[in-house]
């Protein structure tokens, strides 16, 4: 049942500073993060107090209202601090690195060889069932659920978006090993979409257990939202899971060695960055220890559309496979919209002449070009959104807060990373993707 | 403007400073020579360059070459009815000193509005009226009052754009609103064959009649001579001052298509519609002026490329844009073969259109909602 699927709307945006394809350096895990906050849907309690001895893979934060969920320490150490934020929100727990490399022993096993409860039993105890996302609303799976199917994007089409086929090249057998594992998760089987244009040579084309499907075109077409929503779309009442291929991975590693080994190649991009390349590190890895940005730089964990804003103080998480950096824009320009060319800037509308200048890559700020308005042009919106869906109305029914028009303008096929395009091309520079979240926040709110 | 952290007391046009009932308007001359240094908060960390004031502009620069048309045209009627004999830069000049008023008296009231009523929204101020005060003088007759003008220009952004909540909230197409004012409170001054050529000062005007209005009592045998096809589309013709050149009209076109700004859907359709209403009256025996000529008359070109094309009026979604333009252009020669008493139906036909944009775009968006239900039942 495998498919080609080619999308035509979308925008590549051509920004400087992709990573070259060679490792800097590994950063030896000194203190670790256990990162709650980027598990949306769940709730920590805690496990261990400050002081105590943990083992890679030793459960430190349950969730409340799903006991079974854990989220692991990814070293041996000791826990050191608790971090709490505003009204004793938990942030995150640092364990201190011993250097040691104990880890917990789940026993090494042939996935395909597992019953359901089996597979989700060790996903659960390892900590890795915190990168089992469901759909609809992006929250962290429930055990429980039946899902229809289980997608695998292994390519990424966002800005500057890591290389799969360079972090995880040399990992293949541990993806084919992630897959067999999820595969026991669902009975409606694991879709594997991978990058047309590469197929033929990717390391992942000959893995067995999934329904592969190739997939083209400018992003978001690498976004597992979109492909979900060409393959099999979530109907009201249907769950399905979606895990980044980079979890996949980890969860193979975890069947093949029976250990929890989440050290992976982090792609640091972006035009502020000095040298862009992959550094090798663990997720909860202190920003500090990645870079160290001179300047008014903001630094952003994951891609320049929907990532999220980490401080130099902050923490990665473990969806973290991008740092990327680029420049605080609060310059002023004298007569920019008035200019008849502004050569630094980008844009995809031919109101501007970036389209002389197809190949050239731009030093992009984050500077909004421009003050909030009201809707006024709106067929750029479904021009980046290569959807069954009409992105304006699903917008104005999230705005007005209307449960049954959501509904049926298609909340359930997105994240607002689906829709992250429309918060770049909007020029009444409205935040599409918080307006999505928000209505995302009152469905779960309202359907729970 | 300050910078965030180094202000312990708001600026003077700040909110809390002393004039700061004034800060939309300052914010609005700020943001007009300076792009702001604002940065984005939630969402994608960076945006396209392109902003509304750019869009805008865009639409303003495609107007240029119909006013400019207009103003040589206006001194060019005057000359030729009443004998003046000016030379081609006279021509323009003396339409220009015509025209400026317009453009003045449009500009100041509309936009003297638009700031207040921000002032009064705590909002920042649109950039919405640049076109439309680019639009409201190419469609009316040159010979307008002023007074007249500015109630017009008055009504239409408060009653039309402002209570609805302002730019990209509005039913109607704000500048079709202020003609549609004029035309009904004093239709003396907006239609006739009096009307369309100024008279010199001491001159008792002479009747110049629209081409559209001879078509309408004589047929096509009516355009000849200074009417001809030719005439129609150079646009040396009586009318409104923007409306007569199809040239200029059409040179606009390019650059909205272009440039992505007004939908090419909408001008299609549109020509398409007149096109069959206008080949029907032929067959029905309603006219025999045949149906490329509505292209050319009164102002269904000026509409259909500036005013039905209006992207918050207009109908949203892609297969709506097709019904809506389509409506649009037949509406409009329907009124011009079948209303005796007036002869351009442009106006009415998109006021009308934007009124059932919504409808239409209602009907659309409910059919796509059920195949969709459909398709993912059998997916």
């Amino acid at each position: 049942m495998s498919s080609n699927i080619v999308l035509k709307r979308g925008l590549n945006i051509p920004i400087k500073g992709a990573a070259d394809r060679k490792v800097l350096r590994k950063v030896e895990p000194g203190l670790v993060a256990v990162n709650p906050t980027v598990f949306k849907g769940l709730v920590p309690r805690l496990l261990v107090r400050e002081g105590d001895p943990v083992a890679a893979g030793s459960p430190v934060l349950m969730d409340k209202d799903r006991p079974g969920i854990l989220l692991t320490s990814p070293v041996s150490g000791t826990v050191k601090e608790i971090v709490r934020g505003e009204k004793r929100r938990l942030l995150a727990v640092l364990i201190e690195s011993d250097g040691k490399g104990t880890a917990v022993d789940f026993g090494a096993c042939n996935p395909a060889a597992l019953s359901r409860e089996e597979a989700a039993a060790l996903l659960l105890k390892s900590g890795l069932w915190g990168g089992i996302i469901s759909r609809p609303y992006g929250v962290v799976a429930d055990p429980e659920a039946a899902p229809k199917a289980i997608f695998i994007s292994a390519f990424s089409t966002a800005p500057l978006a890591p290389d799969t086929e360079f972090t995880l090249g040399d990992d293949a057998e541990a993806v084919q090993a992630g897959v067999r594992l999820l595969s026991r998760l669902t009975d409606g089987g694991v879709h594997l979409c991978l990058n047309a244009a590469t197929y033929s040579a990717s390391p992942f084309h000959k893995i067995e257990g999934a329904i592969v499907h190739t997939v083209s075109g400018p992003h978001p077409a690498g976004n597992v939202g979109v492909q979900i929503s060409h393959i099999s779309p979530i109907r009201r009442g249907e769950t399905v899971w979606t895990v980044p291929v980079q979890i996949v991975a980890a969860m193979g590693r975890l069947v093949l060695s029976g250990k929890l080994s989440l050290m992976r190649k982090i792609a640091l991009t972006g035009p502020a960055a000095e040298e862009p390349a992959y550094i090798e590190a663990l997720p909860g890895t202190p920003v500090a220890d990645l870079v160290k940005p001179e300047g008014n730089v903001r630094i952003i964990d994951g891609d320049v559309l929907s990532g999220t804003i980490l401080g130099a103080d902050g923490f990665t998480g473990l969806f973290t496979d991008q740092i990327t950096l680029i420049r605080e824009g609060r310059e002023k320009e004298y007569f920019g919209w008035a200019k008849p060319f502004r050569p630094k800037l980008f844009s995809s509308s031919p109101c501007y002449f970036s389209w002389l200048t197809p190949r050239k890559k731009y030093d992009m700020d984050t500077n909004l070009h421009g003050g909030p308005r009201a809707f006024v042009e709106t067929k750029c919106f479904s021009d980046v959104t290569p959807m069954d869906i009409f992105p304006i109305y699903l917008i104005k029914a999230c705005l007005a807060g209307e449960i049954e028009k959501m509904e049926k303008f298609g909340i359930y096929e997105v994240l607002p990373e689906d829709l992250a395009l429309c918060d770049y091309v909007d020029p009444s520079k409205n935040d599409i993707q918080a307006i999505i979240a928000s209505g995302i926040d009152l469905m779960i709110k309202e359907m729970a | 403007m300050a910078e965030e952290n180094n202000t312990p007391r708001p600026g003077l046009f700040e909110k809390g400073g002393k004039l700061g009932w004034l800060h939309s308007t300052v914010d609005a001359f700020e943001t007009f020579l300076r792009v702001p240094g604002t940065v984005t908060r939630k969402g994608a960390h960076i945006r396209d360059a392109v902003d509304l004031k750019r869009v805008m502009i865009i639409v303003v620069i495609a107007l240029v070459p119909a006013a400019l048309f207009g103003m040589w045209n206006t001194g060019y009627q005057t000359s030729t009815l009443y004998g003046l004999g000016w030379g081609f830069w006279m021509c323009f000049w003396k339409g220009f000193l015509r025209v400026l008023p317009l453009y003045i008296v449009s500009y100041i009231v509309g936009l003297g509005i638009e700031f207040a009523s921000s002032q009064i929204r705590d909002e920042e101020v649109n950039e919405g009226y640049l076109v439309t005060g680019m639009l409201i003088p190419l469609i009316v007759p040159v010979d307008v009052p002023l007074w007249m003008l500015a109630l017009a220009v008055a009504f239409a952004v408060i009653f039309g754009k402002e209570v609805f909540g302002g730019t990209g909230m509005n039913i109607w197409n704000p500048a079709l609103l202020a003609r549609a004012f004029l035309f009904f409170s004093y239709p003396s001054k907006m239609s006739g064959s009096e009307v369309w050529i100024h008279a010199p000062k001491g001159v008792d005007a002479v009747s110049g009649a629209t081409p559209l209005a001879l078509a309408s009592e004589g047929g096509v045998s009516a355009l000849s001579g200074d009417a001809s096809l030719w005439h129609l589309f150079l646009g040396d013709i009586p009318g409104s001052v923007g409306e007569t050149s199809a040239i200029a009209i059409l040179l606009g076109a390019v650059i909205l298509i272009w440039t992505g700004v007004a939908s090419w859907k909408i001008m299609v359709s549109s020509v398409a519609g007149a096109l069959l209403v206008g080949w029907l009256g032929c067959l029905g025996g309603a006219t025999d002026v045949p149906a490329y000529y509505q292209l050319v008359l009164g102002g269904f070109l000026f509409g259909t490329v500036f005013m039905a094309t209006d992207p918050v009026t207009s109908a949203q979604t892609e297969c709506g844009k097709w019904i809506y333009g389509f409506l649009v252009g037949a509406l409009a020669v329907t009124v011009r073969l079948f209303n005796p008493g007036y002869a351009e139906g442009m106006m009415l036909a998109i006021l009308l259109m934007n009124t059932f944009a919504p409808l239409i775009d209602h009907c659309v968006v409910s059919a796509s909602i059920s195949r969709r239900e459909k398709r993912i039942r059998t997916a």
